[in-house]
């Protein structure tokens, strides 16, 4: 575990063809906490959690995740420690549910007995031959959680991860993101609207054209 | 690396063999095109043997480029690519991979049109299988540079369009020792002079897909 803020910003700009998607974000992200970055289309939202992924070069500024420099350090090593799960869909389609997350176990060296457990954990046992193209949109988000949990990541990334998702979608995300907070991950959450939860304790980010505009606990 | 790639290498074939574009499109796209050719070229040259490698070689070269965009748009959905990236996959074994399974798919692929230059252009059968080894090998090394500018292209903007731009000049040698070899199995010409710049092109392009296809990914 590393000592201090998981994820240290200062004045932190990314470019992408002149144009600038963060244009100086200070930031500061404990250990174990849950936050929830907000803001309008285009407010930058995606671009900090890809630059937190190491999926981003830091145009300027400083920043540092899970202890790893985002100038100088070894990107590759950084995206090995997060868990990335973005709104598009993270798997491919032409394979089945189990053969994704064989693929990603295998990938990471993780041990493929934990598919099943991970697969009765987000309720897609059933699911485990169906090609992913075949699945739902609220199933694909539950195999892109079926991914993180196996993948056991420090600081979990998840972009938009509520669209698409029911009530009892949205209940059952809560829960589990509350056990992974309290087993000790870090999660960076991008939504439209702040989360409205009687059960997780949340920090709001909201982000305007680039830059943060509160940040409270 | 060899981890990595034999994992990319199963990863890439499986998903080729449940979508079945090589069997239902590439194949079939491969056989008409030599089918045609060998009609453009009429019934007295057509029956000629001596067209048959390098109809055959310009047949390939269509379905490599085909096979190189297919290997590419596997990878190319947004959130698959940054999904993949954070697996932190060896970028060496990766290029390993990729350019094994093209190389399968491309010997399948080469198998078929090999008996269709023996069925449509005549080409002597015995000469058709002494070229097998050359084949192979150039296919491999297409497969090796089809691989590294796939990756160059990959995600771009009219990157179908631009990939036979960029391939053509690394391609052109490759086809014109393929062609040679090929055509020195059927009798024409010495076996094994054009060998040598086939895999000299196979080790470079492979050597330099090793060493350079993160930095391609990364760009």
């Amino acid at each position: 575990m590393t000592s201090g803020p998981l994820v240290h910003l200062v004045d932190a700009v990314v470019f992408a063809n002149g144009f600038p998607l963060l244009s100086g974000v200070d930031l500061d992200v404990t250990p174990g906490s849950l936050s929830v970055v907000t803001g309008a289309n285009g407010a930058g939202k995606t671009s900090l959690l890809r630059l937190l992924a190491g999926l981003v070069p830091l145009s300027s500024g400083e920043g540092t995740v899970c202890g790893i420099e985002l100038r100088k350090g070894d990107l590759r090593q950084l995206r090995r420690r997060v868990g990335w799960l973005g709104h598009e869909g993270s798997f491919y389609a032409d394979l089945s549910v189990q053969e994704n997350l064989h693929f990603a176990a295998s990938a990471l060296g993780r041990p493929t007995s934990e598919i099943d457990a991970v697969l009765e954990r987000v309720g897609l046992t059933s699911r485990r031959d169906t090609v992913t193209k075949q699945l739902s949109a609220g199933q694909r988000r539950r195999l892109g959680l079926a991914w993180l949990l196996l993948r056991r990541a420090e600081l979990w990334l998840l972009d938009e991860p509520y669209a698409s998702l029911d009530d009892q979608g949205r209940e059952f995300f809560d829960a589990l993101l509350a056990d992974v907070t309290r087993a000790g991950a870090t999660v960076v959450v991008s939504a439209h609207d702040p989360l409205r939860s009687a059960t997780l304790q949340i920090s709001a980010i909201h982000l305007a054209g680039g830059r943060i505009q509160r940040d409270q606990p | 690396m060899i981890r990595v790639a034999w994992l990319v290498a199963r990863k890439d074939l499986r998903i080729e063999a449940r979508s079945r574009v090589l069997l239902w499109q590439v194949v079939p796209f491969g056989a008409m095109a030599l089918l045609l050719a060998g009609l453009a070229l009429g019934p007295a040259h057509a029956g000629n043997s001596s067209a048959g490698p390098g109809l055959f070689y310009l047949v390939m070269l269509f379905v490599t480029l085909l096979m190189i965009n297919r290997s590419q748009v596997i990878e190319a959905t947004p959130g698959t690519r940054a999904s993949i990236a954070t697996l932190g996959l060896d970028p060496s074994g990766v290029f390993l991979g990729k350019a094994l399974a093209l190389c399968l798919e491309l010997w399948v692929t080469g198998l078929v049109l090999l008996a269709g230059t023996v069925l449509v252009l005549h080409t002597a059968l015995h000469g058709a299988f002494l070229a097998l080894p050359s084949v192979a090998v150039t296919l491999a090394a297409l497969a090796c540079a089809g691989t590294l500018y796939g990756a160059l292209t990959a995600g771009g903007e009219g990157a179908a369009t631009l990939l036979p731009v960029l391939c053509l000049p690394a391609f052109a040698p490759l086809l014109i020792a393929g062609e040679r070899s090929f055509s020195a199995a059927l009798g024409h010409g010495g076996l094994w002079e054009w060998w040598v710049i086939v895999l000299v092109a196979l080790v470079a392009y492979g050597g330099v897909g090793i060493l350079l296809y993160g930095v391609l990914e990364e760009s």
